[in-house]
């Protein structure tokens, strides 16, 4: 079947520290060939009779459609709770099911405009990926990365190595300016004319991102990350209010309609506290008296 | 080789696995994995009358070998069903289970009959009430949880169905006693019980403390509930053989992970079984579960899967 999604028995070729982060390797033929910048994988944890059945999403940092191991998937893990721990812990060689690519791709300008790509904590690791495809476009490329320390900043370097352009911040000035990515997003549009602001990281962030970008006359297309409990669009739990082309908000599924979404099409009046609210005026909406 | 094909009420299917309602969406995301004519049918999301956008998130928590849900019934509602997916599901020439809700047992009513008009009708093969979800009209209190609500919602399903096209009802197992609504809702006309749909929980976020779905309930699934359904499914099938109440096929679901765990459920009494949360953990597992059942079937030695229905019952050891 050409679904463009494969089930793979992937395993683990290297799991290296990177600041406060995990970056593992996996091998997972039949993935790297049809992935895109900011589609994401769906891995199983805790192995085939795991007490935690729900998959875990990850955005692919990079792929390599083959060479030694056959086809690798690159991801960058954070230790939270019990499944990124468990993948965290993996060795060169234990098994992980894979499935993915997952969800639509950062979608790329038909002309070579410049673009600002930010990232917030892990949140970057999409992005160095994408930075390759925009300037092989012809793009101009300036990076923004963030976190609240510097151990929290992933891919700096490679930063330096892919972009024109790159500007680090941290909450608590341990490395590059104080402050958030959104201080000084406005001014690298500004000085580089950037049409497009790619951005990836936490809800709150994503949110200033748009904003910032409305404001100095550029699309941002903001990859999200709703809890998911399946991945593949399925158990309808990873919805999020989001205007379609025809001005109505529906709750769509992030996994298969994002995790990519324009900035500005996103309801951020019905995401706050922990909570993402259903809009009185969404399609389907309950009433009163209704459900 | 065995024989794997099971009748359910007069419809006959090649297998005995289906997808869980819910817990599939309507097919499309699946058949990325395995082709959904394979298994025995395809059970679709409960479709209500009008569109709906469910409830705020967070709509789950993941739990010991489970999870709790609370998505509301998000769907199209039924037009756009028959619209768009039913055709789709007719063209990969699956057999489908329509799950139908309403708000009231007339709503139910109108899904039906919406759903016996679409030219795609000729693809079902029966059409599941989910009568456990809550009832408008009786203060929001489940339809499958009182004995005359749930004959309510199966009269009007029933009369509405075409006759040769059965129709079944899928119960909750949080009842004092679920053998009495089985026997309502058979007596209303029901053809077959599908059991079980999740049991009511909450978890609490132990960072926030307070309860971590934003509709503070959900309903639990997975494996950790599967004891439940095995006892839901021996008791209903227990009263049928004790002649207490009227026989009919029964449909085992609730946390079936491996074809070991859908033997469980065939072996106290259903004839057919559903996948349903496992399915999120691995997007294949209906399949999967289908070709493990088959062996152990044949590992016990039967020719034929309905040689399997019900054997628990003739071993019991009597004390
Ligand atoms: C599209 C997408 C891309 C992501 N990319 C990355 C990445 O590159 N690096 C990284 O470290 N993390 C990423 N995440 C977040 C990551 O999926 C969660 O941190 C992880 O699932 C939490 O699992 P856990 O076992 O640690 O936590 P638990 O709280 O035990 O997880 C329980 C359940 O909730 C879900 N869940 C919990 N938190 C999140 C969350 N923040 N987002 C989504 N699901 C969640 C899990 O999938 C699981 O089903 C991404 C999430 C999404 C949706
Ligand atoms: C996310 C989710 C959504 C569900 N939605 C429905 C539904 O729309 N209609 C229904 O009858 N049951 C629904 N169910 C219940 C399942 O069909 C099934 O009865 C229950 O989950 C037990 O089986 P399992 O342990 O295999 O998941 C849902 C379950 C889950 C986990
Ligand atoms: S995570 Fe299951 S539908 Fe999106």
């Amino acid at each position: 079947m050409s679904s463009g999604v494969v089930q793979v028995a992937g395993e683990v070729i290297a799991n290296r520290r990177a600041g406060a982060y995990h970056h593992l390797t996996l091998v997972a033929p039949g993935v790297a060939e049809l992935a895109h910048p900011g589609q994401f994988v769906a891995l199983a944890v805790g192995g085939p009779t795991s007490a935690n059945l729900l998959r875990r999403c990850f955005s692919i940092h990079k792929v390599k459609p083959s060479g030694t191991y056959g086809g690798t998937v690159d991801v960058v893990v954070a230790a939270h709770g019990p499944g990124t721990q468990w993948l965290t812990e993996r060795s060169a060689h234990d098994p992980v099911d894979v499935v993915g690519p997952l969800g639509r791709p950062f979608p790329l300008p038909a002309e070579p405009v410049p673009c600002v790509l930010v990232g917030g904590g892990y949140g970057s690791a999409p992005l160095f990926w994408l930075a390759e495809e925009l300037r092989a476009r012809g793009c101009h490329v300036e990076m923004v990365l963030g976190a609240a320390s510097e151990d929290r900043l992933f891919g700096v370097v490679e930063a330096r190595r892919t972009a024109d352009g790159v500007t680090v911040t941290t909450d608590d000035g341990s490395a590059g300016r104080r402050g958030w990515v959104s201080d000084v997003l406005g001014e690298v549009v500004d000085r580089s004319g950037a049409g497009v602001v790619y951005a990836c990281g936490p809800m709150g962030m994503l949110r200033s991102v748009t904003e910032v970008a409305d404001a100095h006359g550029a699309v941002a297309q903001v990859a999200v990350e709703e809890s998911m409990a399946c991945g593949i669009g399925v158990c309808m739990t990873c919805v999020m209010p989001v205007r379609g082309n025809d001005g109505e908000t529906r709750m769509v599924r992030s996994c298969v309609e994002g995790p990519v979404f324009r900035g500005d099409r996103v309801r951020w009046d019905a995401i706050g506290g922990g909570i993402t609210r259903v809009p009185d005026d969404a399609v389907g909406a309950p009433r009163a008296g209704g459900h | 080789m065995v024989d794997m094909t099971t009748t359910l009420a007069g419809t006959t299917l090649p297998n005995p696995v289906m997808t869980a309602s819910g817990c599939a969406a309507n097919g499309k995301e699946l058949h990325r994995f395995f082709p959904v004519s394979e298994l025995g049918a395809f059970v679709t999301k409960t479709v209500m009358r009008d569109p709906r956008s469910g409830r705020p998130t967070p709509r789950m928590a993941e739990t010991p070998s489970g999870m709790l849900n609370s998505i509301g019934l998000q769907g199209p509602g039924i037009d756009a069903f028959c619209e768009n997916d039913l055709p789709w599901l007719a063209e990969q020439g699956a057999r489908v289970l329509v799950s139908v809700a309403g708000n009231t047992a007339e709503e139910f009513g109108e899904v039906v009959q919406r759903l016996v008009a679409s030219p795609a009708w000729s693809c079902v093969v029966g059409v599941e009430a989910n009568i456990s979800c809550p009832n408008v009209a009786n203060r929001g209190l489940v339809f499958a949880c009182d004995p005359v609500s749930s004959e309510r919602v199966v009269q009007i399903v029933r009369t509405r169905v075409p006759e040769g096209v059965p129709v079944f009802a899928k119960l909750t197992p949080d009842v004092t006693d679920i053998v009495a609504i089985a026997d309502a809702a058979l007596r209303a006309g029901a053809d077959g019980l599908t059991m079980i749909n999740t049991l009511l929980g909450i978890v609490v976020d132990t960072d926030l403390l307070r309860p971590q779905l934003a509709g503070v309930t959900g309903g639990l699934s997975g494996p950790a509930v599967r004891p439940v359904a095995v006892r839901a499914v021996w008791q209903v099938v227990g009263a049928m053989r004790a002649g207490t109440i009227p026989t009919a096929p029964v449909i085992g679901v609730g946390g079936v992970r491996t074809g070991k765990d859908a033997l469980e459920l065939v072996a106290v009494g259903a004839s057919a079984v559903q996948v349903g949360t496992a399915t999120f953990n691995d997007p294949s597992a209906p399949r999967r579960v289908l070709t493990e059942l088959e062996a152990e079937v044949a590992r016990h030695g039967f020719t034929r899967f309905t040689d399997a229905v019900g054997v628990a019952h003739e071993r019991m050891v009597r004390l």
